[in-house]
């Protein structure tokens, strides 16, 4: 899959959770990386897609993909991909069910009082 | 390797709540092949925990973090250290350092024990997709309680097709069985070792246990590691591959720091002549 950034480059990219990993594309070690947190991912003109963060909005990070439909995937794919979007899901579920239920889902598996699994309260 | 740092240490100093922080010391690592190896030193550092990233500063006022460990594929745990209080972030691969913290009394011990125990993202992801599941079961039988009585088939059997043709779903069916000591006991037989208490399905007890225990690899690799470059599938595992590029990431810290020392011993030497 490769990116692209000013000049065109072929690199083979990886998404490894809430990181997108590039390589040469012969070798084994990766040659960057980007921390996908507090980003943006945009589609832009066909087969394109740009990544920016939140403190540098201007910069982007374009990527050219091979078809439209791997972009859309792409997309798809690093907009879920970051650590806060997970655990704004699990907030999600867990309120769901707990609304349906009149129980917390979490209690089983005793974690609930988990600062990290809280529901909107701000935390620290 | 290049990072970008500039939105990491965003990041890392942003509002954004963080999941534990606090004061730790760390053991210095030196290199064995050093003349004189004074034995072990630590620096008291400001940490950051902030979803699977443990950030740490110079000063708890510092601008931007000295160094960041990704919490993949790691274990936490106790360690026999001369120092009290000491537990160790280790990872599966064996050629990435190990990270020896010192905590300032038994309840900073455990209190950080535990929240880095859970900070990976896969164990997230598990819980997420646990309750997503959980979710879809909840809904399929309020919608069926409001159906008439008749079930047709294709209403069930098609949420478990779901299960199977969704890729993004672990190949797992059925619910986990009793979980002790931390483990799901998939239908497969394959262990996924996770952070989380231990649960009892017949309503027994629950205890915690101690710590979580070494994380297994799915594939149940003899060697207990596999090396680079094999097949596709084994780099679906939680481990491999991805602990090279994050133990990578720890290198770049480190050597960060590593040349800026060697630059002011240098300077140093020069001063005393």
């Amino acid at each position: 899959l490769p990116p692209v950034p000013a000049v065109l480059k072929k690199r083979l990219v990886k998404l490894v959770v809430n990181f997108l990993f590039y390589f040469r594309t012969d070798e084994a070690e990766p040659i960057g990386a980007l921390l996908l947190e507090h980003c943006k991912i945009t589609k832009e003109e066909e087969n394109v897609f740009s990544i920016s963060f939140i403190e540098e909005p201007e910069r982007k990070y374009c990527f050219e993909c091979a078809t439209e439909e791997q972009c859309q995937e792409w997309v798809e794919a690093l907009r879920r991909a970051s650590y806060e979007f997970l655990r704004r899901s699990l907030i999600f579920y867990r309120n769901e069910i707990q609304k349906m239920t009149g129980k917390d889902p979490l209690e089983q598996y005793g974690i609930s009082e988990e600062a990290r699994f809280q529901l909107g309260a701000p935390r620290q | 390797m290049k990072l970008n740092e500039r939105s990491v240490a965003h990041y890392a100093t942003s509002d954004s709540p963080a999941d534990h922080a606090g004061f730790l010391r760390k053991r210095v690592e030196r290199h064995h092949h050093h003349a004189h190896h004074h034995g072990t030193s630590y620096q008291r550092r400001w940490f950051v925990l902030k979803g699977n990233l443990l950030f740490y500063f110079e000063e708890r006022e510092s601008r931007e973090p000295l160094g960041l460990v990704v919490l993949e594929g790691c274990t936490v745990e106790l360690c026999e250290a001369a120092e009290e209080f000491a537990f160790a972030i280790r990872f599966d691969d064996a050629g990435a350092r190990a990270y020896v913290l010192v905590a300032d009394g038994q309840a900073a011990m455990e209190a950080w024990v535990k929240a880095l125990s859970r900070a990976s993202f896969d164990y997230m992801r598990l819980v997420v997709r646990e309750l997503e599941k959980q979710l879809e079961e909840v809904c399929k039988s309020l919608a069926a309680c409001r159906k008439s009585p008749q079930r047709s088939s294709s209403s069930s059997s098609s949420g478990r097709k779901r299960h199977l043709s969704n890729p993004a779903l672990q190949p797992l069916q059925e619910k986990p069985t009793t979980l002790e000591n931390g483990y799901f006991t998939w239908s497969s037989g394959d262990c996924v070792a996770i952070g989380a208490t231990c649960i009892d399905h017949d309503g027994g007890e629950t205890k915690p246990p101690p710590l979580p225990p070494r994380r297994r690899l799915a594939t149940g690799s003899p060697t207990g590691f596999p090396a680079p470059g094999l097949s596709p599938a084994l780099l679906e595992s939680p481990v491999s591959l991805e602990t090279i590029c994050f133990s990578k990431l720890h290198n770049w810290y480190g050597q960060e720091i590593a040349v800026l020392r060697r630059e002011w011993q240098e300077r140093q030497k020069r001063g005393h002549p």
